[in-house]
This record gives structure tokens, sequence and C-alpha cells, in this order.
């Protein structure tokens, strides 16, 4: 008859009993998927504390922060920062959000949880490296978060640590010491959580897809986070050679990235040969693809939510999800966009630039096909629905701007100004974040079995929405003025007039921020004192409706789930409601 | 409720959606959900870990020739001799591993036949996997013996890019190695405990890593042999 009934029987791993195996080391993915989000809510407060730290510093230099020199009394002397110490929080604040927070809210963490349930599998491929890769990951934020309390403090060479000054060695200036060392180790440490992550996600949706469920009827955010794990695994399978060469010529004496003839602190360093561009070539071939493993999860999510609110299908699912696998495929081939000025061939620009331009065609089919969605939809009006919608309107702030840093003409004048600045956190860390609030406000009720403030969410929805534009709209305005960026502080002539406008940006900076504690505020309470949520609140179509709230630990009690429909039936008339959930086997007219 | 579930073991019809045709209701071998443990997922889990790791090794060997062309001071040196024969002696791993495969292959129509029939080719496919891992051993010693034939030139890791590179890539492929050695003996473990029950073992799984190990060793050679 079926194997499948036979295999069925026994579940990979009998559920826990100790506290340890049920909550610590667990090789549940809902309790993987939790730690993650865990972790990158760890992370997203400290970088946000960084940043204000930062935005306080520009805004008013030589006021003195409380408890900073606490933090680091060689960094921030009375409590004002040095320049070197500025730059530390930057490289702290960017490697925090981009790996630890953006690389694991919207992919690792709700991808972990609802992969497996959306494709109707009792748990991923792989648990053991399943719990292996979480643990990893927190491993690296140790080591990551050790670099503020080494002597030198955290290095200062940005997120993107570009050798030669990242290579060198402590004679190159603070945190370059064991600072820089500490980072290497944590990235590379991160690396291999990430691929062990990235594998667990593409054998299990390639293999434990339930009867019924093909690919063409899996849900958005599953095919995005298919997506997004097949691009992880060959990006940060290139990562962990940079940073392996990296802590090579930083403790081997080798000389990959370091060039002959540096003299720093008057002492001529002892390597030579080395290709400082090489460094810079492999982080970006790692770099490019990562800030599409940044978005793409959350553009599946709101995919996923969306017509849920809108009570119409997805417009255009199919193109929706060749153009997902196009951007994976085309993020491959646009890194020198970020090397334009780096002094690499000027005619190798003009090929980086047209794929650069190309990729903006698939993103921008995504966003229209999204808009399109709603079009003429009586949305029902939810935090969830709202930050789909805010998802789309930062997305496409973000993205116009790419258009301009496209183009290397424009680029040479832009680049390391704010007019960048405005635009990765447009298009890349707002909208993330805005996916991750939408899928954290949807999926809540089934995580917990309780619903969130809605009041609330709202509340904090419109403070975020308005706060984010007042932080980073008038970062255009700077960079195009010139205003260059990783600056501790304005003291040249033509930046002195924008410091108001700096002011401005820290005060919207600190309330927006401010605003973040109402949706912690709603996460912890709601946790405990929430109401209790039903097993499909939204009337949703896919598979995790169809389960409990929380789902138990083989995750639908031991039924086994047929799938007969694809996500997308909204809108249609079925026996007085309006639409037709994956497992149900009422015939749909067309589909 | 839109929902419908059915009772563990019931019959499922799957409707073409009007088309006329029967139900399918023949499986599609290898894409349902599977528990417990599966040759397809380890199988399908492998052959990404091997994409991994080619583009990791992609990645230096881009580093290697940038670093090579954008500096004057490669110093070129011969590789040792000994090289070649761990090459061989890698290559007959391959072959032993698959000699093993096929032993284990073959207990299922064995068993039909005779018990002893199937134990010793039980037993013999075990012991071809001991060679595997044995010449695996052997060529990671064959491997330290040319880092001493280097050493004792005065190519250390930092003396040269060439040398930097020769080192990085033959000791991160004796560090894979290891690893594979490693799943060899959790493979062993299995077929000794279940029986030789190969699907369940992981043994197919562990076939392609070896075989990539193979034959991005060759590639290494090759590499190593035209660019050093």
């Amino acid at each position: 008859m079926h194997e499948t009934s036979a295999a069925h029987g026994a579940h990979q791993h009998a559920a826990p009993t100790s506290f340890i195996r049920k909550h610590v080391f667990s090789l549940d993915h809902k309790v993987i998927g939790k730690q993650y989000y865990g972790l990158a809510l760890l992370a997203v407060f400290i970088g946000m504390g960084l940043s204000w730290l930062m935005r306080i510093h520009l805004g008013w230099p030589a006021w003195p922060i409380p408890l900073l020199d606490k933090l680091s009394a060689v960094g921030a002397p009375q409590g004002v920062m040095t320049p070197e110490y500025y730059l530390s929080l930057m490289t702290m604040h960017g490697t925090l959000m981009v790996f630890f927070v953006l690389t694991n809210a919207p992919f690792a963490a709700f991808g972990n949880y609802f992969l497996p349930i959306q494709i109707g599998a009792e748990d991923m491929a792989f648990p053991r490296f399943n719990m292996m890769s979480f643990w990893t990951t927190f491993v690296a934020f140790l080591f990551m978060m050790a670099a503020f309390f080494v002597s030198d403090g955290p290095p200062i060479s940005g997120w993107t640590a570009y050798a030669p000054l990242s290579a060198v060695g402590g004679d190159a200036g603070p945190g370059l010491a064991m600072g820089q060392n500490l980072w290497a180790i944590s990235i590379a440490i991160f690396c291999i959580g990430s691929l062990l992550g990235a594998l667990n996600f593409i054998a299990t949706t390639l293999d434990l897809r339930t009867k019924g469920m093909s690919l063409a009827r899996m849900p958005y955010s599953s095919w995005a986070w298919f997506v997004t794990s097949v691009i992880a695994l060959l990006a940060f399978a290139v990562l962990l050679p940079a940073c392996i060469l990296l802590i090579l010529d930083r403790t081997a004496g080798t000389s990959f990235f370091i060039p002959a003839g540096l003299v720093l602190s008057d002492k001529l360093q002892p390597h030579s040969g080395g290709s400082v561009l090489l460094w810079q070539h492999l982080f970006w071939f790692f770099g490019h693809p990562e800030v599409y493993i940044a978005i793409l999860p959350s553009i599946g999510i709101v995919a996923h939510i969306l017509p849920v609110f809108a009570r119409k299908p997805l417009l255009g699912p199919r193109a929706a999800v060749g153009c997902m696998i196009a951007i994976g495929f085309l993020s491959y081939m646009v890194w020198g966009h970020h090397m334009f000025v780096s002094g690499m061939n000027p005619f190798s620009a003009t090929l980086f630039s047209v794929p650069t331009l190309i990729i903006t065609i698939p993103a921008t089919i995504l966003t229209l096909l999204l808009i399109g969605t709603v079009y003429g939809a009586k949305l029902r009006f939810t935090s969830a629905s709202l930050f789909c919608l805010g998802f789309i309107s930062v997305f496409i702030s973000g993205g116009i701007s790419g258009f301009f840093l496209a183009q290397p003409s424009i680029d040479i004048y832009l680049h390391a100004t704010y007019f960048v600045v405005a635009h990765f956190h447009f298009v890349m860390a707002v909208a993330s974040l805005f996916g991750v609030f939408a899928g954290t406000y949807f999926w809540f009720p089934k995580m917990t079995g309780r619903m969130m403030n809605e009041t609330l969410g709202k509340l904090h929805f419109w403070l975020t929405f308005i706060g984010v534009y007042c932080i980073f709209m008038p970062m255009h305005y700077l960079g195009l003025a010139g205003n260059v960026r990783r600056y501790a502080a304005f003291v040249d002539d033509y930046l002195i007039p924008l410091i108001p406008v700096h002011k401005f940006i820290t005060i919207a900076a600190l309330l927006t921020g401010a605003a973040q504690f109402i949706f912690l505020f709603n996460l912890i309470w709601s946790r405990f004192k929430g109401p209790i949520a039903s097993e499909n609140p939204w009337e949703a179509t896919s598979l995790e409706w169809s389960t409990t709230s929380p789902p138990p630990f083989d995750n639908f009690g031991g039924r086994h789930m047929v799938v007969y429909n694809g996500p997308n039936e909204y809108g249609v008339e079925n026996n007085g409601t309006d639409f037709v959930m994956q497992t149900s086997a009422e015939k749909v007219s067309a589909s | 409720m839109a929902t419908t579930t059915l009772p563990p073991g019931a019959d499922i019809a799957l409707d073409n959606h009007g088309s006329g045709k029967p139900p399918d209701l023949a499986p599609r071998p290898g894409r349902v959900t599977q528990s417990g443990p599966s040759s397809q997922k380890s199988e399908t889990g492998m052959w990404v870990a091997v994409s991994a790791i080619g583009m990791s090794f992609a990645a230096f060997t881009s580093a290697m020739f940038v670093r090579q062309d954008s500096s004057t001071d490669w110093q070129h040196f011969q590789l040792p001799y000994v090289l070649y024969l761990n090459t061989l002696i890698l290559i007959a791993s391959s072959v032993t591993l698959e000699l093993s495969r096929q032993r284990f292959a073959a207990i299922p129509d064995a068993a039909r036949h005779t018990a002893a029939s199937a134990k010793s080719l039980l037993a013999s496919g075990i012991y071809w996997l001991y060679l595997t891992a044995a010449l695996g051993l052997i060529f990671v010693l064959g491997q330290i013996l040319a880092w001493r034939n280097l050493a004792a030139q005065g190519l250390f890791l930092a003396t040269n890019p060439s040398s930097s590179f020769f080192y990085l890539f033959t000791a991160l492929h004796a560090v894979h190695l290891l690893g594979g050695m490693g799943g060899l003996f959790y493979v062993l473990r299995k077929l000794v405990r279940n029986g030789g029950v190969a699907e369940t073992s992981g043994l197919s799984a562990f076939s392609i890593y070896w075989h990539f190990m193979d034959l991005l060793w060759v590639y290494l050679l090759l590499l190593l042999a035209i660019r050093m």
C-alpha cells in the first residue's frame, strides 16, 4: 500500500523528558527555532544599544555618556568615546546586526520553526545537526561578545574587516590584536553553524515533504527559505576560507592579504606580496549573497502573510517563486558593485553594474506582485498586515537608492557616504526586520498558543514606521551633500552645517529604539497573559494552521498530513468560508 | 472547520482535478515523508555537503590564482614524490570501498539462499571497509611525510606563498579525510550492529563523501603540480 505508513511509525527521536533535553539541548526544530529567535532578540537589542551610543556621539561629540567608561576605560575616558572606539562600536553594530540578527531571525529562527511544519514533516532532516548548528552559532556569539571585554576592545575595521587593516595585527590600532582575532574566529565558527543549518533546510525541503506537498504547492515562505538556504550554503562556503586566510595572515606570518612595505606605528610589517583586493573579492563574493540571505526570507514571509489578510491569493505565485530563484542566481554575479572605487579594473565595473541593474527586475516584480495582491482587496488591518505594508514601503524606499548606487559613475561620488548607509538600512535592515515583526505577530499565536496585544502592536508599528523614515530618509540628503560615513565626528567645514540633521536623526533613533520596548513588552506579556489562541485564528490555509497552537512534539500529533491544494486558495467560495486549507479534500474548481 | 485529517493507515485518493485519470496512488520513490533513518535524505544531505566543501576549495583556488598573479614573489618548488604514491593509495581506497559496497548489496539475495553465504558476504564487506580505512590512514601518513620533506627543504607555512597554499590545501584535505574516517567507523559500527543492512547504515552517503575526497585530491594534485 503506502510505504510511508510503516516508516511513519517511529518518530526520528523520542519526545524528551528532562528539562535540559526539552529546553536547552533540544533536537526539536521548534525549540531550536525559538532559541535562534531569542539569540537574535538579544543581539538586536545589543546592536541597537550600540547604534544609540554611536548616534549620541555623532550628534553631541563632547557630551560624556554615563557608564561608558565602565565598558571601556581606554575607549571612552570619562565617558567621551575616542574616534577609534566609535569605529569599534560601529564594527560590532554591523557585525551583530548582519550576522546574528538578519541571518538568524528571518531565516534560522522562523525557518527552523515553520519549514518542517509547512511541508508536513515531523522534524528537520537531521535534528542533531540542527541542534549543533544553533549551539555553534551561540558559541560564535560568545566569541564575538568576548571582543568587548579584552583590554584593547573590539576591532575597528568594520563588519567588512578590510585588509590590510584587519590582517596586520595590533600595530595598526586598538582592537586589532585580540579583538580582531576573536572576531575572525567568531565569524569562522558562525560560518560552520550556518552551513549546517543550510544543509538541513535543503535536505528537509527536498526529501521530507508530505504526501501531496509538491514543490508547486509549497508555501511561499518555504520557497524563500529553500532558495535562501541554497544561497547561504554557497556563500558561507566562501566566507570560511576568507576567514581562515585572514587568521593565517594574523597568526602564522603568511601574506595572503598584506602587501610589502607597510609601516604601522613606526614598525615595518614583516609581510609582503599579498593582495588587498583579494580580501575584498572573497568577502564580497560572500557579502552580496549575504544581503539577499537577509532579505529573501522576509520577502517570503510577507508573501505568505499578505494574502491571509487581503483574503486574496498572492498575485502571480509562480512568477514570485521564479523571481526568488532569479534573485538567488543573480546575487552571485554582482559582488563587484561594492568595489567600484577599490582600484580594480574600471571596465570590470561595467561587468558588475549590468547584473546589478538586472537584479532590480525580479526584485521589482516581487514588489509589484505584493502590491497587486492587496490592490482591490478588503485588507484586514492587523499588526502583521501593517508590517507587511510597511515592508513594501521601506523595501521600495531602499531599493530606489540602489538604482543610483548600481551605476559606477554615480557611485564614485556616493560610495562611503550616508547615501549608502540610508540605502542598506532601508532595503535590508528595516525591511528585513519588518518581515520579522510581521512574522512574529502572525506566528506568535501558533508558537505560544496566545495572541499578542493588537493595540500595542499597532502602536509599535506606527511609531517604528514613522521613526525609521525620520532616521534614514535624511541620510540620503546627507550623502548627497558629501557626508562621509564611518567618521566619528564632523569637523570639516562642509560637514559642520549638517550636524543639526545628525541631531535630528539621533533623537529619532532614540525614540524609535524606545518604541521597540513596546514590542518586547508585548512579546513577554502576551506569552504569559495573552488571550488563548485557536488553531487557526487568521483563517489561513497552510499546514501550520492545521495543527494545534502550539504544535505537539511531532508537529501533527501522529497524523499523516495529506495535501490537496496549494497555499493560495483565498477568496474562493467554500461552504460559507472564503478559503480552502491545503489539507482540505474539498475540490477546488480552479487551482 | 475546513480541515480534514485522516486516521493513520487510511487509503488516500488524490484526485487529479477532473482530468479523468484514476487517482495517482503509486508512491513516488524517495520523495515522501520518512521518519527514522533513510538513505535518501542522508544521500541528499551528503551531496549538499559535498557542494559546500567543493565551493570552499574553489574559493581557495581562486585565492591562489589571485595571489600568484598579484606579486612576483612566488617561488616554485618540486612537489615531493610521495604525493603521487599517496594518490594511488587514495584511488585504491575508493576501489576497496566499492568492493565492500558490492558485497553488502549482495547480502539480501544471498540471505534468500543460505545464511552462511550472507554471513560470509557480511564478513568480507566489513573486511574491505577496514581496508579502506587503513588505506586512508596510510594516505594521511604519506601526507605527513610530504610535509616533513618540505620542511627539510626549509619550506614552511609562511616561507613563501607557494608553500603557504601547499600546506593549506593538503592540510585542509587531510582534515576532511580524517573527518571522513570518523564517518567510516560510524558506518562500520552500524553495519556490524544491524547485520549488514546497508540502506540504514549511511554507507551510500559515506561513499559519496569518500569518492569526493578522492576526486578532490586528484584535482588538488593537478592544481599543485601545474601551479607550484
